[in-house]
């Protein structure tokens, strides 16, 4: 590892000169090298000495051509390199964010130019920042951004946004104005307009450095998401204040007007933000309806539109931070539906891979320009600036956080606030707003050295003693004394439960209006925006995207169905006599429950910045529902009654599936291996081999998903419409349950799922098994009825499932 | 949202509600509301596909054991009584009634009901002992396919022998509540329910 890191520093070493002498050739030479003609005189270092005679130039460099895009490459190398250099070091990542280390290579990087005397490289301006930079950030976090957590806490944010912001500028401003009336530190010059613009521009939250640091540290949700969604929804009042406290700043005297057109600035900036983002969103929804046949393009439209409101809401000086965010938010919905999968899964991956490399590129150049650029100090000043940014966020959390408890669910503890308070890092939005200074304003390098302080010493200080603080505050709560294994246990379970009940009675404040948005969304916007409208739900969509996406991901990793654990296993075993546990062994058994048990899911933090959003935990859990409902069926024997296999009679119009039912009635009879039950309905699609190499029959007629989906057909033909799903089965209940032979409607078969063809693993199934939560027209019926239904089915033939609707190339590998 | 459940909803039905779970007016209207929501089916009672409908409890680990204890013996349906009467477990305790006198029967949510809803949770042949392979369901749901049938078979031998008192090897619902003593189950197992 050692040497493998050395090599990685002299690669970073080498690129570093290769950037210097590349800037270099380019800033010293007034001529540029091209051909080695011999008209001209011999150029220094780049061609071989200049030939006696003219003949064809075999060799010649042309460096200011593809100057622009070779430094722009290799600094998006340098610093994912420079990224990849940390990750060997856990030992450092572990305490630092990787945010500091990437502005401390910055400053290095830095200091190299400087001292070669080179300017800042020409592609770091605050255009290039605010245009090319910024939108990949905001965009990546405005798409995976958790929405139904947003908008649970939409109040709160919108709260310590726009009254935080308006606070903490305002604070700032005045009592930075206060110390430059001191004549001692020689900064009475700077009047208040000016102060306040300062203020303004040193108050806003920055999302890039938000979302560094607090992803490292593990912090619930609701925290998570208020911090981060003020730092978007800051943008607003932000832009507003900016331009409202430069106008002013230029001009002598402050009227009441001038507030007036201020506030009313505030308004159109942010509501127009968001109205150009909602427009946007709907027409990428409304393209994305018409991409049936260019797929490969799909990505590029989510993009472009979402580009084009940033773009567009900086044309008018609107927010622009919103009107991505707002596109983002409303696009995914409708677009997630649209697309393929494999659009789907492009564009999260691009969208993370841009938002990383803006990331580090952006911590990067704050060190690169930290180092090169003009700076003027004043001790007072900024020392008091930091002071006072300290002080005015605390105090404005908690202020602000004593008012919105009153109209929280979950209201704010002190620990929270604290958080809070903390984690309200300044970044990189801060400095290029104080670059964006004209030059023109006095003091203008004043405000751009401690913009820079001030960030350096939040991201720094603050970003790497958060986690340290927060583990304290932790710990100290928490109460590790009573934790035996069943307290443990137990309390988990009933974490659960309370999860599940408070979910199920739909504990948020804003149920009505989600309620009434749904039932808008159903009735017209889906029609419009998706095509072949089918009535699904988030959990359809994300059922499709787990099975598809997650097929071979499955199969890879610990061979899926042997992975899990086979109840039936367990229920033979026979009781062991008790033994006596050793403490080490209790011990390390109190640690691997706490690790591998899941966290409540309300706990968790689902958005992650440098990853896309973890589906693991509902994978296994869907899996293993399925698992255990497989077997728990066969157990009960329900498949061997002739029903099932009339139950599985084809509809009229599809044929060629007889063979295939009946290979599946013959499998169903002789096995006791859930893995061929599950195989034998699986129809893998031809384009996946390594799927058939899971299913163990041979005979099994790989057939187009089509036929799979109308095989749906006749579970629907239940003519008394209720969904009968057998979720009992789960957790092996129905094992005891069916052995038993208790109740009637416990008793269910369930049907293996086969609507969308492409199951390899039990978990797959599983996501089936959500739809039919969402979706009436799966029927299951139960084992009692299916004589019933068999009887109908055959007079019931019309009714056909909404899946099959949907178009085939939905399911193309 | 308000005015349908409460014509819905007869007044006489609410003061009913009231005095078996102890919820109060506007929480039983704003539940009624929930529930009929819930209840796509518009005939008054709830199915056990209305509660998997609900996008959350598909992907809790022990959601379909939850939508379980809504219904009772046998039963298919679920009306509005009986979900209330599940959900009044959750109630959170009021401290005044936790000194009422002992020959009133016991409300919904106390402590002892609220064990006995958890216990409820892992004893499904209901014979009133989690044995060790419930226990195993249990467990094998609540946690990730990290941990080997071996590994859970250990802790789940360890967590019986913690608890087992009388060498039965299961777990009684005494020997529950005696586990779980210094738990403050009144705050973990309460929910606030919104007015």
């Amino acid at each position: 590892m050692g040497s493998l890191s050395i090599w990685r520093l002299t690669l970073v070493v080498f690129y570093i000169v290769v950037l210097i002498h590349g800037s270099s050739a380019a800033y010293g030479n007034g001529k540029t090298p091209t051909t080695s003609s011999p008209g001209q005189p011999s150029n220094p270092v780049h061609t071989f000495p200049a030939p006696k005679k003219e003949y064809l130039p075999v060799f010649q460099m042309n460096y200011p051509r593809i100057q622009i895009p070779f430094e722009i490459t290799l600094w998006i190398l340098l610093a994912s390199l420079a990224k990849i250099g940390f990750h060997v070091y856990h030992k450092i990542t572990v305490w630092v964010p990787e945010c500091c280390l990437l502005i401390t290579i910055g400053l290095i990087v830095g200091g190299i130019m400087y001292s070669v005397h080179e300017e800042s490289p020409a592609v770091l301006t605050t255009d290039v920042f605010f245009l090319y930079l910024l939108p990949p950030i905001v965009l990546d976090a405005g798409y995976f951004m958790p929405t139904r957590l947003f908008f649970e806490n939409c109040g709160t944010v919108l709260w310590f946004s726009v009254v935080g912001t308006l606070w903490n500028s305002i604070g700032i401003g005045i009592s930075l104005f206060g110390i430059c009336q001191i004549e001692a530190f020689g900064i009475q010059d700077i009047n208040l307009q000016e102060n306040l613009l300062f203020g303004t521009i040193i108050s806003t939250v920055d999302p890039v450095a938000v979302l560094a640091v607090f992803e490292e540290v593990n912090i619930n949700e609701q925290l998570y998401i208020v911090v981060f969604g003020e730092s978007l929804y800051n943008d607003a009042i932000t832009v507003a204040l900016y331009s409202l406290f430069k106008y002013i700043s230029q001009m002598d005297q402050v009227d009441s007007i001038d507030i007036f057109l201020g506030t009313a600035d505030f308004f159109v900036v942010g509501f127009g933000g968001i109205m150009f983002g909602l427009l946007f969103g709907f027409v990428a929804a409304f393209t994305t309806r018409f991409t049936a046949n260019t797929r490969e393009l799909e990505p590029v439209f989510v993009f472009m539109y979402s580009y084009l409101a940033y773009l567009i809401a900086e044309l008018f000086s609107l927010s622009s931070i919103m009107a991505i965010v707002t596109c983002a938010l409303t696009m995914k919905y409708y677009v997630e539906e649209n697309v393929s999968q494999r659009s789907c899964t492009t564009i999260r991956h691009f969208l993370k891979m841009w938002s990383s490399v803006s990331e580090t590129l952006i911590f990067f150049f704050l060190g690169v320009t930290t180092v090169t650029s003009k700076h003027e100090w004043n001790w007072a000043y900024i020392g008091f600036t930091l002071i006072f940014c300290i002080v005015w966020r605390g105090l404005g959390v908690l202020v602000l956080a004593q008012i919105i408890n009153n109209f929280r669910t979950i209201p704010f503890t002190f620990k929270d606030q604290f958080s809070m308070a903390y984690g309200g890092l300044r970044g990189a939005i801060c400095f290029s707003l104080a670059f964006l200074l004209p030059n023109t304003f006095p003091r203008r390098n004043l405000f751009t050295t401690a913009a820079i302080a001030v960030i350096i010493f939040t991201v720094f200080i603050q970003g790497i003693t958060i986690r340290p603080l927060i583990d304290y505050l932790n710990v100290r709560r928490t109460n590790r004394k009573l934790m035996t294994i069943n307290v443990e246990i137990h309390s988990r379970a009933m974490e659960h439960t309370i999860a599940g009940i408070e979910d199920l009675c739909g504990q948020w404040s804003h149920y009505y209006w989600k309620d009434k948005f749904k039932k808008i969304n159903d009735r017209f916007l889906r029609k419009v925006l998706i095509k072949d409208n089918r009535p699904q739900s988030s959990i359809v969509s994300l059922y499709k995207k787990l099975e598809l996406q997650n097929a071979l991901v499955l199969l890879d990793s610990n061979g899926g169905i042997s992975g899990a654990p086979s109840l039936t296993s367990l229920q033979e075993q026979k009781p062991t006599k008790p033994e006596t546990f050793l403490p080490e062994e209790v011990w390390s058994m109190q640690e691997l429950l706490s690790k591998n048990m899941y966290k409540i899911h309300e706990r968790t933090l689902t958005y992650t910045r440098h990853s896309l959003p973890n589906e693991i935990r509902t994978k296994e859990i869907l899996l293993r529902r399925h698992s255990t409902i497989r077997k728990s069926m066969r157990k009960a024997g329900t498949w061997q009654t002739p029903a099932a296999a009339k139950y599985y009679s084809l509809p009229p119009t599809v044929q060629n599936l007889q063979p295939r039912l009946r290979l599946r009635k013959s499998s169903l009879t002789g096995d006791d291996d859930g893995d061929d039950d599950i195989a034998s309905e699986i129809n893998f699609p031809p384009a996946r081999p390594r799927l058939q190499l899971r299913a163990k029959e041979p005979r099994r007629a790989l057939q187009p998903p089509r036929n799979k989906l109308e095989t749906v057909n006749e579970v629907r033909t239940d003519s008394r419409r209720t969904p009968m799903v057998d979720y009992e089965n789960r957790g092996g209940s129905a094992m005891s349950e069916n052995s038993k032979g208790r109740g009637t409607g416990t008793k269910r078969a369930l049907t293996p799922m086969r609507q969308f063809g492409l199951f390899n693993e039990q978990g797959l199934k599983n996501k089936e098994k959500e739809d039919q939560m969402e979706m009436e027209e799966f029927r299951y019926t139960p084992a009692a009825n299916r004589r019933e239904e068999a009887r109908e089915e055959a007079s019931d033939s019309e009714t056909t499932h909404p899946l099959l609707n949907r178009p085939m190339h939905q399911y193309k590998p | 949202m308000g005015s349908r459940a409460s014509t819905l909803l007869r007044d006489e039905e609410i003061e009913e509600i009231k005095k078996e779970t102890g919820f109060s007016h506007s929480q039983i209207t704003r539940l009624y509301s929930r529930f009929t929501s819930l209840d796509k089916g518009e005939n008054g009672t709830l199915c056990r596909e209305d509660f998997q409908r609900i996008p959350e409890l598909a992907i809790n680990p022990l959601g379909d054991r939850i939508i379980n204890t809504f219904f009772p013996e046998g039963e298919d349906q679920v009306n509005f009584r009986g979900f209330m009467r599940t959900l009044a477990h959750f109630r959170p305790i009021d401290d005044h009634e936790k000194n009422k006198d002992p020959n009133v029967s016991e409300p919904l949510n106390s402590r002892n009901n609220k064990l006995l809803f958890a216990f409820r949770l892992y004893d499904l042949d209901k014979d009133d002992k989690i044995s060790r392979d419930e226990l195993l369901q249990v467990l094998r749901m609540m946690v990730g396919v990290n941990i080997s049938d071996d590994q859970l078979g250990s802790i789940a031998d360890r967590t019986i022998q913690e608890a087992d008192q009388d060498g039965d090897s299961s777990i009684s619902f005494t020997e529950f509540i005696k586990v779980l003593e210094k738990v403050d189950v009144e705050q973990k197992m309460s929910i606030r329910f919104l007015h």
